[in-house]
């Protein structure tokens, strides 16, 4: 059973990728090493005053390994950055009530980390900081504390590509391309 | 089997007789854009994917327009710009806009199609959300993330779902008062900013009609404001007039069949629309002008893909005449062909040029893309503390224009002209 154990980080609806990533620090380039671990070091630096520092003062990751969020999170640019920054960071998963197109399909893409939909408004159920672990193929995801749990959707034909470590990494592992 | 316009092009792309909402299939593509932002990492895929040795898969077909940070003294933001020199040598791409040349053109939506890149019929991707701009003249056009690019430029093809149609019908004549920015706010503020995520939205009527090209971009520009995959205005007469004026490479136009199945249908009276902006922090936040009087503003921004095209600043200009500026007001032509056209248009008698500096703007900016994403902090027109800006820009998001504190107001280029010169969110019909 594949699992992701760890803090999770709580935001709410319509978290676009200026706040994911604020476009001053899009002169990085993610496929340069050190710049891409820069690109983890402002994860999430865009939100608004009031929610806690994602990655620490000084740090260049994130001491949590998974986000809840509520509506249409990463919406606004096509900037693979915002799957990259969170990915750089030591996100694992993004566990959403629903997500921008974009951000989705780069998500998958890049590899970079799983981004699961559920049902449920997960937001209010969670607060920063719970401990949760998530059950990757039983697409399931549960407080450690408490062990309450909650489906999420099964993800699919999308599953294997992130594992794969993004579509070119599964494109040469099922023979699409060479 | 009807299909929508979106479909048919998607299914001639793929070299199929019929596809339909829902079907994956790998597309062939006509263009892919890129630019300084998104360039680099793009390559950097492509190298990394298919070898420091490959090539692309269609030099013609790759076009590269840097414009987010241009006008800076940003080190890395120069650097991307030479990663993208370098790669437009190697591979010999003629399609290369190049900052401090005179091909310099400016804010890549503005300058694809002025560059003849855009022709009804095509598959338009780029490294840009704002790319489903290119839907105005009749084509499909999306926008992707480096890693899908990186894989076009070495395949020429990419695997894609064919969205679902939603349709907008604007019936009757736009009044004079009304801007394409009033109508894209307005079904954004109706739909909702994840209204018609995974869809594709498609423009029809005689209001759209109506409108030239450059304001048939506006509205398609920001079908990303909804979501949307593709905004789509099927081509007209309008559309061969402006392709032609700027290509002669041949082209097919596409139409959807009348009786094709849609998800959905809105009908608005272009009549009963009203000037209006969208408030913090979301493009979807709508509220008409007149109801908004007592929101102080700061400044006033004309620029971006969306509100900086020659039309935009000749409506502005229209209002300003004879008027001064109580507000700083910013002024950024989108490209290059903007940027002269200021001198050459006239209204009353005056060069839009002349005109912007009696009504006291501030002087006119080189094109770029500048404030509209905030950018490095020497960017013109960003914001750096607790500003309230009207804007013609596209997005409204928390921090968008630099500063976290500021808060953006967007609207069409008449109501930013006409709330500059009172200081105040105003309808523009109090000065026609
Ligand atoms: S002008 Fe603004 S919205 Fe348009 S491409 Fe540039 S940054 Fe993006």
């Amino acid at each position: 059973m594949k699992t992701i154990l760890g803090k999770v980080y709580v935001v709410r609806d319509d978290i676009d990728t200026d706040q994911i990533i604020p476009a001053q620090y899009l002169n990085l380039v993610p496929t340069i090493p050190e710049e891409y671990i820069k690109l983890g070091s402002y994860a999430l630096c865009g939100l608004p005053d009031g929610y806690p520092p994602f990655v620490a003062q000084g740090a260049t990751r994130s001491d949590y390994a998974l986000v809840i969020a509520g509506r249409n999170f990463g919406c606004g640019s096509s900037r693979e950055h915002a799957p990259i920054a969170l990915g750089a960071a030591g996100i694992k998963a993004v566990v959403a009530e629903s997500y921008a197109r974009i951000f989705f399909r780069n998500a998958i893409s890049t590899g970079e980390l799983y981004p699961f939909e559920t049902p449920q408004r997960l937001c209010d159920l969670f607060k920063t900081g719970d401990e949760v672990e998530i059950d990757i193929d039983g697409a399931r995801i549960t407080r450690v504390q408490t062990g309450e749990h909650y489906r999420l959707k099964e993800l699919g034909a999308v599953a294997p590509v992130v594992e794969a470590g993004g579509i070119f990494a599964y494109a040469r592992k099922s023979g699409i391309i060479s | 089997m009807t299909m929508t316009v979106t479909e048919k092009i998607l299914a001639k792309a793929a070299g199929m007789r019929h596809v339909q909402p829902g079907d994956n299939i790998w597309v062939g593509v006509d263009i892919l854009l890129t630019h300084d932002v998104c360039g680099p990492g793009t390559i950097g895929v492509f190298e990394r994917e298919f070898g420091a040795k490959a090539r692309v898969w269609n030099r013609d077909k790759v076009v590269i327009i840097p414009d987010h940070y241009i006008f800076t003294a940003d080190e890395k933001a120069h650097r991307n710009v030479d990663t993208l020199r370098t790669f437009v040598k190697e591979q010999g791409l003629p399609n290369f806009y190049d900052p401090g040349t005179p091909s310099y053109k400016g804010v890549c939506h503005v300058a694809l199609p002025e560059g003849g890149h855009v022709r009804p019929g095509e598959v338009i991707f780029g490294t840009d959300s704002h790319t489903c701009t290119h839907g105005a003249l009749g084509a499909f056009a999306s926008g992707i993330g480096n890693t899908d690019a990186g894989f076009i430029l070495g395949t020429g093809k990419l695997l894609i779902k064919v969205p679902k149609t939603m349709r907008f019908r604007v019936n009757g004549v736009v009044p004079d008062y009304v801007m394409a920015k009033d109508i894209i706010l307005r079904i954004i503020g109706d739909i909702g900013f994840d209204g018609a995520s995974y869809c594709a939205m498609e423009f029809t009527g005689p209001a759209i009609h109506q409108l030239s090209i450059e304001e048939r971009m506006t509205i398609c520009n920001m079908a990303i404001e909804a979501g949307g995959k593709n905004g789509i205005i099927e081509a007209d007469e309008k559309t061969f007039a402006y392709v032609r004026a700027r290509t002669d490479k041949p082209f097919e136009a596409v139409y959807g069949d009348p009786d094709a199945h849609v998800e959905s249908e809105r009908v608005y009276d272009a009549a009963t629309l009203e000037p209006c902006v969208a408030e913090p922090h979301v493009p979807s936040n709508y509220a008409l002008c007149r109801e908004r009087t007592d929101v102080q503003l700061d400044r006033a921004y004309i620029g971006s893909c969306t509100g900086g095209k020659i039309t935009d600043f000749i409506a502005a200009a229209r209002l300003l005449n004879g008027h001064t500026v109580r507000i700083p007001t910013f002024l950024v032509p989108a490209t290059a062909e903007v940027a002269e056209a200021l001198f050459t248009e006239q209204v009353g008698g005056k060069s839009l040029v002349q005109l912007f500096a009696d009504a006291g703007c501030e002087e006119i900016a080189p094109p770029s893309c500048a404030a509209c994403l905030g950018g490095p902090l020497d960017t013109y027109g960003r914001t750096h503390g607790n500003e309230a800006v009207i804007s013609t820009t596209n997005r409204n998001f928390l921090g968008r224009m630099g500063s976290k504190q500021s808060r953006i107001y967007l609207a069409s280029p008449l109501s930013v002209a006409a709330s500059a010169i009172t200081g105040h969110i105003t309808d523009p019909r109090e000065f026609m």
